[in-house]
């Protein structure tokens, strides 16, 4: 038995694979009308139903509170920020942990995912006075640990089912050639994993974020957007109080796109299709 | 001399939660130095036991499995593997993902042999100018082939092959014998081929062993003597199709469907 001439590749053609999108004008201008569409829908309903701004703020409403309180939506808007971040930063390091022990052990699995199940059935509402409470005058630490709280689940979750249902085969590939435990951790299952982690993540984010202003809303003297939020509900300052949800949006988008683009550079390549 | 592997009374059970489930019981195998045997036998019979036996990914309740007269007690780095899923790492080249034994393996080669070495395997199986493509961009049939360079890239003793045909279309599956063979004469080493194609393993193997239903024990064993290169019409001969007609009756025996010693 020996060489015989071969055929090769020749049958085999290659799947499609068009890597990289191009930042089209339809991918910057759809979205934008999207948004002009909404905001004439939103200020023709006020205007239509003659609401007065003490019932619903129309979009008209906005530019004089940004502008009356600035320099407080840059502060405020920098506390909400910084702060959900660091709670995020948080969730991704212990959700981490939690999902490679219980991806790589049954027996943590079996014992952590209801106790885990249970404590993110909890309404985090009814945790933020309870935190509040326990922690008075910490606010910074208040906020991030709701912040933290309400979004670890679904990393540890996701983590924890990526390294689980890795295929035996890619465990054997390197364990056969003597790979240590940790090398097939870091080479093969944490990698893998990333696409998942990176789906968990764009719901953390959001769900940090939502945690931060629970807390922002409810604790005394709070800071941040929430507390921003607070005060023109006391000062029935609607236009205010919409101005403020409106600069939560548009954080909320831009933490979004932040955890987007870390995901384009670090599981680029689980987008096959790139469109 | 002592073969290059070598399998003596091999018994093995699983453990389920239903009592043992005995899968190898009197595993006899023995490969020489260069030598490509085939295993065919009935689904389900422990077939892929066995590589995971000759690997050192597991070892049997009773009896030896010995590589180069040395007890295996563990994974070692002079075997190579490749599966039916050829677990190609999606986030790597397709160079990179044939370079990943030498990141396990202590290797002399520099970088830049590595990556030589590497491309020269793609040369040979006719995979040339695609190692900077990523798995998503290969067909089935290339991703085997890159499976199959990333086995042999630490240059192994032993090369197992667990079905690695087993989900191409029959075609590309003709194709990738003859690669076999152009690899083997280029890169010597010693097979174990699991299969369920009887044509393949006639093509592929200098012997060809059938195991009975589970618990599988060494059935049947036939020897496919090769005089010169094999080309796909040696599988139209009289000889092949005998051949073929005793593995085929062998089978049926194995499943039961057929008296033994017929």
């Amino acid at each position: 038995m020996a060489y015989v001439p071969d055929p090769v590749a020749k049958r085999e053609t290659p799947t499609g694979g068009g890597m990289g999108r191009v930042l089209t004008s339809r991918a910057v201008l759809a979205p934008l009308i999207a948004m002009v569409l909404f905001v004439a829908f939103w200020e023709f309903l006020v205007w239509a139903n003659g609401w007065p701004d003490y019932v619903m703020a129309s979009p008209s409403d906005l530019p004089p509170a940004y502008a009356e309180y600035w320099g407080l939506f840059i502060k405020m808007g920098w506390q909400t920020l910084w702060r959900t971040v660091v709670g995020l930063v948080l969730a991704v390091i212990v959700g981490l942990l939690l999902g490679m022990v219980m991806g790589f052990s049954r027996l943590m699995r079996d014992a952590l995912y209801p106790l885990l199940v249970g404590f993110n059935a909890i309404p985090k509402a009814t945790v933020v006075p309870i935190v509040a409470l326990m922690f008075v005058g910490a606010h910074d630490f208040n906020t991030i640990l709701i912040a933290f709280m309400i979004s670890f689940f679904p990393i540890a979750v996701s983590v924890s089912i990526g390294l689980s249902t890795l295929e035996p085969e890619y465990r054997d590939i390197l364990r056969a050639l003597g790979a240590s435990q940790a090398t097939i951790f870091w080479k093969i299952a944490l990698p893998k994993t990333l696409p998942e982690f990176f789906g968990a993540m764009k719901v953390a984010v959001t769900l940090a974020f939502i945690g931060t202003n629970l807390m922002e809303i409810v604790s005394p003297h709070g800071r941040g957007l929430g507390a921003l939020f607070d005060s023109g509900k006391t000062n029935s300052d609607y236009p205010l109080m919409f101005a403020v949800l409106i600069a939560l949006a548009i954080l909320g988008i831009v933490l979004y796109y932040v955890v987007v683009a870390l995901e384009k550079i670090f599981a680029g390549w689980a987008d096959r299709q790139g469109g | 001399m002592y073969p290059m592997i070598n399998i003596e009374g091999v018994r093995h059970a699983y453990k389920t939660p239903s009592g043992p489930l005995p899968v190898l019981d009197g595993l006899e195998l023995s490969v020489e130095e260069g030598g490509f045997v085939a295993v065919v036998g009935p689904s389900g019979c422990g077939k892929s036991t066995l590589t995971r036996l000759v690997a050192g990914l597991m070892k049997p309740d009773h009896g030896r499995v010995m590589l180069h007269g040395e007890v295996v007690s563990g994974p070692r780095s002079t075997v190579g593997m490749a599966f039916q899923n050829p677990v190609l790492l999606e986030w790597r080249t397709i160079l990179e993902n044939i370079m990943l034994p030498l990141e396990i393996v202590p290797t002399k080669m520099s970088k830049s042999e590595q990556k030589d070495r590497a491309n020269y395997l793609l040369d040979l199986v006719g995979l040339t100018g695609f190692g900077d493509k990523r798995p998503s961009e290969l067909s089935g049939g290339m991703r085997q082939r890159a499976s199959l360079c990333r086995s042999l890239v630490h240059k192994p003793e032993v090369l197992i092959l667990d079905e690695p045909f087993g989900a191409l279309d029959a075609f590309t599956r003709e194709d990738l014998w003859q690669t076999m063979h152009k690899v083997k004469a280029e890169e010597p080493f010693t097979g174990v081929l699991i299969t369920h194609d009887l044509r393949e393993s006639i093509f592929l193997a200098d012997q060809v062993v059938v195991l009975s239903q589970r618990p599988a024990m060494t059935q049947y064993v036939l020897d496919v003597p090769s005089d010169g290169p094999r080309t796909l019409d040696d599988l139209y001969t009289a000889e092949a199709s005998d051949r073929l007609n005793i593995l085929r009756h062998q089978i049926e025996v194995a499943q039961g469907r057929a008296p033994a010693d017929a």
